[in-house]
């Protein structure tokens, strides 16, 4: 903290922090100084002057916005000369801006709209004429979800400053100079620029020059002053858990939405936060429950629909033998409080661990790594970390696309901080433009890598000796393991230049704070579990751990998958990651739900589709998941979906997997519902009903309570409340974190032993979770499927910024769909020439398990004979050709490498 | 994100002209550091516009992009200095002097005369590439006003009825 110094502001001793400017000791002291350019996030522009204040033994007036504080300093604020010359200033200001007000969306809500008022400088009272005419040209509205009136625009640079230093993109610039300046993005028009659609700039836009697309309302223009409500909630999209301030109207309509001013995002969200939460209120939404009448579904009673379902999971549990022939799929996009209900009731109404949910094919493998090597499975460090690191290795996760928000912090860290970013992943995503150094490495060569790294970091010993001896044990296996991976032995498999090798192994080893992230790209592998553990070593070995900055970061693809794995919706362990087959476990267990449990491991996810096909499960209930176009190798998955006996699906849109479905219930969205999530760094996050459920639509929680009263067991939850409670008996690392904690606004990271606990940001401090690290020496396994002759392309999947797996959300967005709306794949500019494939030309890609028909995009971020392709599109789905090879340890599928040919149509 | 990549044509269509200008880029200290490079994007535009002769969008790309800089970054340097220029020169110059002498003496009527006749705006080339006409300030011979400039000519004590006849010069 720095020192408190005494400043005097009118007369008033106030408090100020040494450094800190007068205006943001007068704001905090509520001494209300009129300011336009000035924001608290953003550094100091000094452009409009209306703060000016008058110093003591000073000869002119300076601007309050920079101008520092010094111990003892006089200032006037207000008093006659100084309002007179604001008024001066405003006017000029005034002159530049088109005060429209009566046709402006930001009526009510504009900064400078009350500053005139305040001033009384309403048309008839000014001394300046309107300059702003001439700007009418530069107005741009050809961005998909923002709107640019270059006449209302005062140059205040906000927009430009929020682009450069939040969001870390720079789009935006001031074009031209004086009376002409406007801003603009150096493109012919907005929609020709790199813009992403993020929408920060208009909301620090002061005025309405810079302004949201109604995209809620069908274009329909609301004002500022027509919004009635605005709701605190969680981003229904990635594992960020960005907080957003929802705007309604008084007919329960969303307006806008805004980032909240608050931990993880600290204001910002991406374009799919902002711009793409259209699908709650969607005309396909579910609104009655639905039952199979010979090919077709038709709508029925929740009566009907829960009296069918649990008579024949009655008939299946008995005359099948045995609860082990029904699994269900939880689902990391429904809260914690669902899923905690629904694999209790898996356990104790059906009675087997036939559970588990799409983490499988996430972190499934960073979980299994880290759990055996550390103790605990999830993010080791808080997201507010990327910008303490002055090191950030980024692997396997193109954040920009995938975790957007969490990628401003890692721009920021480079651009604000100076750290240095070291990027490994084939493509050269958009993270490469901001990176020391950038390897680009074989697709499914992670662990040689990593191994490298580790063997020049030994060589040059620049491992941390004390922290290897007293902390971790395996140490000496580990150096052995690695001494083989040279540099250039490493070159040989991975194809990263020696000498890169070794320039970002200094860079990282010899950081006093560095920081690992990674997503897919490590983890969806046959050696996914290796993968981590290889990262695991390189952090510990350094010391890179346990402290601010620092750590090992998985960067949880959705919403809620954390919070999934720690309510136990998992095959292998309870709520609290108790594994099932320790019998301590089940006996804890046994007696909190006062019941018998099975003993014996579930089926893991990637595994249900060939149960299902060999006969051992004859019932699947699916709770927000669409493994009809999620799960690897579909030809296989359909087969199994269509050869059930009992299909039950449980979502808000009729999705793909629901064709095969022998009884439908139309469930709640994120937006109409309460209870929380548990983001990527372990914060639990409140989920807040804005919306009303459209028809008989239930939340998640109440359907799985009515099916088990239909099975027998009357359960007698009447809130989210009442089940975050029990969760807070039965989750240890929930304890504290309490539905009256979570209702007054705290947002607690686990683990929180008790009510009073500030809740934990960095894991594994004082000691590891399991004790010791344990350092697992990890060889390089080349991938399950190479590429030959006969298909000689490495095909990678993996997200677009737009879109959210697999669409059933986000391409209900005419936004979203507007940046990008059809199936696409990426290929190498120079492979397109040789096969003579056109921009835009569909094409047909084929594996040995499958085939689509897609368009080709041209591209210069992935190397030749390598190819990139969204798996968000149901109808060129990329799983149609992915690999199911699974991860021995984790039951990981690989869907990030398979060999595929391409064909012209 | 939709990734652009449309075919780069002017620096195609000037091999040489391309190949000068990132030889001086890779004599430049370039690392990735986006604000130490940002300290040589002025000398960059200065050296493309005196190879290309205006800042065409493919330079000031291909400038962005070794420079890690956006467009917005390069595109917001050169419409701040007058000197910078997006068009490409015709080619015979105009310049109007409207600097304070040649103002009262009715330089505005002569740039308003040549830009009726040309039908193109100030800081434009015409559609044929035979003209680019400028207001400039003061060239400093003041005795001579109102001035016009073409190409290395000076053209003295300017009135409007001589703008046709300037133009006809030029053919």
């Amino acid at each position: 903290m720095n020192d408190i110094i005494k400043i005097f502001i009118d007369g008033r001793e106030i408090e100020a922090c040494q450094g800190e400017k007068i205006l943001d000791a007068a704001l905090r002291n509520n001494i209300n100084i009129p300011n336009l350019c000035y924001d608290k996030k953003l550094s100091c522009t000094g452009s409009c002057r209306m703060c000016i204040v008058s110093i003591e033994d000073r000869p002119v007036n300076v601007p309050a916005c920079s101008t520092v504080v010094e111990n003892g300093m006089k200032i006037i604020a207000f008093n006659d000369k100084l309002e007179a010359e604001r008024k001066v200033i405003l006017d000029l200001i005034l002159s530049m801006h088109n005060d429209d007000c009566i046709n402006c969306v930001k009526d009510g809500s504009c900064d400078l709209q009350d500053l005139a008022f305040r001033y009384d400088l309403g048309r008839g009272k000014r001394t300046f004429h309107p300059m702003w005419g001439d700007a009418a040209e530069y107005s741009d509205s050809s961005s998909q979800v923002l709107n640019y009136d270059a006449t209302k625009c005062i140059q205040c640079q906000k927009c430009i400053k929020a682009c450069q230093e939040i969001q870390g993109k720079g789009i935006l610039t001031l074009e031209n100079r004086g009376i002409e300046a406007v801003v603009s993005t150096g493109y012919n028009q907005w929609s020709d620029s790199k813009c992403d659609g993020c929408g920060e700039c208009a909301q620090v836009c002061p005025v309405g020059a810079l302004t949201m697309k109604f995209v809620y309302t069908d274009g329909k223009r609301f004002r500022d002053k027509d919004i009635s409500k605005i709701t605190g909630t969680t981003c229904p999209y990635c594992g960020v858990g960005c907080q957003l301030d929802v705007h309604t109207n008084s007919e329960n309509q969303i307006i806008k939405v805004t980032g909240s001013e608050s931990l993880p995002n600290l204001g910002s969200t991406c374009v799919k936060g902002r711009f793409g939460l259209q699908y709650s209120g969607h005309k396909e939404r579910l609104k009655s429950p639905m039952i199979r009448r010979g090919n077709s579904l038709v709508e029925c009673s929740w009566n009907e629909a829960l009296a069918f379902t649990a008579e024949k999971l009655k008939e299946i549990k008995s005359i099948h033998g045995g609860a082990d022939m029904i699994a269900g799929m939880s689902s990391a996009r429904c809260t914690n409080e669902d899923n905690y209900l629904f694999q209790k009731f898996m356990r104790t109404v059906i009675g087997t661990n036939n559970v588990d949910h799409c983490a499988r094919i996430c972190h499934g493998s960073t979980v299994a790594s880290m759990l055996t090597s550390l103790g605990s499975g999830a993010m080791t460090n808080a997201i507010a970390d990327f910008e303490k690191a002055d090191v950030i290795f980024v692997t396997g996760s193109n954040t920009t696309e995938t975790h957007p928000v969490i990628a401003t912090a890692i721009k920021r860290a480079v651009l604000n901080n100076n750290a240095r970013l070291i990027v490994a992943d084939p493509r050269k995503i958009d993270l490469v433009r901001y990176a020391a150094v950038w390897m680009k490495q074989k697709n499914g060569t992670d662990i040689a890598l990593a191994n490298g790294l580790i063997h020049v970091i030994l060589k040059e010993s620049l491992q941390k000796d004390d922290f290897i001896k007293n902390r971790t044990e395996g140490f000496e296996e580990l150096k052995k393991s690695v001494e083989k991976y040279t540099p250039e032995y490493v070159e040989k498999i991975t194809g990263v230049p020696a000498d890169k090798i070794i320039e970002a192994a200094r860079i990282y080893g010899t950081a006093q704070r560095a920081s690992i992230a990674w997503t897919m790209g490590i983890t969806q592998h046959a050696c996914g579990t290796d993968n981590v553990t290889a990262l695991t070593n390189l952090a510990v070995i350094t010391g890179n751990i346990g402290r601010e900055g620092t750590g090992l970061n998985p960067l949880r693809g959705q919403n809620n998958v954390q919070g999934a794995c720690d309510m136990g919706a998992q095959w292998d362990s309870y709520p609290g990651y108790f594994q099932v087959e320790n019998e301590t476990a089940k006996n804890r267990f046994e007696s909190l739900w006062k019941t018998k449990l099975s003993s014996k491991n579930g089926i893991p996810l990637t595994e249900i589709m060939d149960a299902v096909l060999e006969g051992r499960l004859k019932s699947l209930y699916i709770m927000g998941e669409n493994p009809a176009v999620s799960e690897p190798d579909l030809n296989h998955t359909v087969e199994a979906l269509k050869s059930l006996d009992l299909l039950i699906v449980q979502d808000i849109f009729l999705n793909e997997t629901a064709q095969y479905a022998h009884v439908v219930f139309p469930a709640a969205s994120a937006l109409e519902k309460n209870g929380t999530f548990t983001n990527t760094e372990r914060r639990v996050i409140p989920v807040r009903k804005v919306l009303n459920m459209p028809g008989q639509a239930k939340e998640d929680w109440e359907i799985i309570q009515d099916l088990a009263a239909g099975m027998g067991y009357f359960w007698n939850y009447r809130s989210w409340e009442d089940i975050m409670k029990e969760i807070n008996l039965v989750v240890p690392q929930y304890s504290g974190i309490t539905p009256e904690r979570i209702n007054k606004g705290e947002l607690i990271q686990w683990p929180c032993p008790d009510s009073k606990h500030p809740g934990t940001s960095i894991l594994h401090g004082e000691k590891f979770t399991r004790g010791k690290a344990l350092l697992q020496a990890v060889e390089h396994i080349p991938p399950a499927e190479e590429t030959s002759e006969e298909y000689p392309f490495v095909l990678s999947t993996g997200r677009n910024l737009f879109h959210y797996h697999t669409g059933t959300m986000t391409r209900k967005s005419i936004a979203l769909n507007s940046f990008c709306s059809d199936p696409y794949f990426e290929m190498n500019e120079d492979d397109m020439r040789e096969l003579a494939i056109n921009e835009g030309e569909k094409v047909k890609i084929l594996s040995r398990r499958g085939e689509i028909i897609i368009s080709a995009r041209s591209s210069k971020r992935v190397e030749k004979e390598n190819l990139f392709l969204p798996f968000h599109f149901a109808e060129a789905a990329a799983n149609m050709l992915t690999i199911n090879a699974l991860d021995p340890k984790s039951k990981m599928a690989e869907l990030k490498v398979c060999a595929v040919n391409i064909k012209r149509l | 994100m939709c990734e652009n990549s449309s075919k780069i044509t002017v620096l195609e269509k000037y091999p040489d002209k391309t190949k000068s200008l990132n030889e001086f880029l890779n004599s430049l200290p370039l690392g990735a550091d986006i604000k130490s490079n940002r300290g040589f994007l002025i000398s960059c535009l200065h050296k493309a516009q005196s190879i290309f002769g205006y800042l065409p969008d493919e330079v000031q790309l291909l400038i962005a992009e070794r420079l890690r800089l956006t467009l917005s970054d390069v595109y917001g340097v050169i419409s701040f200095y007058s000197f910078f220029t997006t068009q490409p020169p015709g080619r015979n110059k105009i310049n109007v002097c409207l600097g304070t002498a040649c103002f009262v003496k009715g330089a505005d009527k002569i740039f308003a005369e040549f830009e009726k006749q040309i039908g193109i705006k100030d800081g434009a080339t015409s559609k044929d590439m035979k003209y680019s006409l400028s207001s400039i300030r003061c060239v400093g011979a003041c005795s001579l006003a109102p001035v016009v400039t073409v190409n290395d000519k000076v053209y003295a004590k300017m009135t409007p009825l001589r703008v046709r006849e300037i133009l006809k010069e030029c053919e």
